[in-house]
């Protein structure tokens, strides 16, 4: 009788200590989970977590590594979460070098009369309709700020 | 974000096309949409969608920015002038003197695109100049 207690005992603290010391692969996907910013998936399979999705830079992917790798029971971290492409900004020509450009490019449009300011080409005059595409495409490509266009299509 | 809205279907078109590097930015009311084409005729479609939107483009709410890609081994590129001759000049600006022309439809030897706008070209008869890019027309 004492005997089977004392085994009864043993194996108890042995399942205790090694669930102790392993929490399971589901408890520590749902704690580094809860830790982790919104976007980003938590995956565990024995003890190896791997992370993926999303995130803003580099500083937020590296800070996301070090959540996993200090959660225990975690053995490894692959680190697949991407850095999301910054937006280039948008580059708008200088007024110098613009002017010269608009010149360039409407001087085939005899009617069209252009005048820069701040960035922003004005159009006026008139325009016949199969060549206002190609002035607009002419003129996009010199990186203005704005084109307005008060032209009268013809 | 209404102006994203407005473009959708032209952003949603720049995607379909494929356009390299495509850059889609609002900032002060205006859209920025920048890229590369693979081809001249992918422009033009972005640019009917555009027109399709903003029927003769006079709402000035958006800079459609987007180039033809360009093999670097291209070295040939055709006039593609409406119909008259196009000029080629001593310097990249229309200030600059002219020193020859080549003929509408003609392939011409591109020498050098370092400036966006302005290629420096040499014709058949050997005449070296700058052309205005936007009326050439890489040969593959």
């Amino acid at each position: 009788m004492k005997t089977t207690k004392l085994l009864m005992s043993m194996v108890i603290a042995t399942t205790l200590f090694f669930v102790g010391c392993k929490p399971n692969d589901a408890a520590i996907q749902a704690a580094i989970q809860a830790k982790e910013a919104a976007g980003i998936t938590v995956a565990v399979a024995k003890g190896e977590v791997t992370l993926t999705g999303e995130v803003d830079d580099e500083a937020t992917k590296a800070k996301a590594e070090e959540i996993a790798k200090a959660e225990k029971g975690v053995k490894a971290v692959i680190n697949n979460l991407t850095v999301k492409p910054a937006d280039v900004p948008v580059v708008i020509a200088e007024d110098s070098a613009l002017i010269k450009n608009v010149a360039d490019a409407t001087k085939d449009f005899p009617t069209v009369k252009a005048e820069v300011k701040d960035g922003v080409i004005l159009l006026t005059g008139e325009i016949k309709k199969a060549s206002l595409i190609t002035l607009m495409q002419h003129l996009s490509a010199l990186k203005p700020k704005k084109i307005d266009n008060k032209l009268t299509v013809k | 974000m209404a102006l994203a809205d407005k473009y959708k279907t032209l952003t949603d078109a720049a995607t379909a096309a494929g356009i390299a590097d495509l850059a889609v930015r609002e900032q002060d009311g205006i859209l920025y949409i920048d890229g590369t084409a693979a081809d001249g005729a992918t422009k033009d479609h972005l640019w009917e969608v555009y027109n399709q939107i903003d029927p003769n483009f006079t709402s000035g709410d958006l800079v459609l920015n987007v180039n033809v890609a360009i093999d670097a081994a291209v070295t040939h590129a055709k006039v593609i002038t409406e119909s008259s001759n196009l000029n080629i000049r001593k310097g990249p600006g229309t200030d600059q003197p002219i020193v020859g022309k080549a003929a509408h439809g003609e392939v011409i030897t591109l020498v050098n695109r370092s400036n966006d706008l302005w290629w420096l070209v040499r014709t058949n008869d050997g005449e070296e100049g700058y052309c205005y890019a936007q009326y050439l027309e890489a040969q593959a």
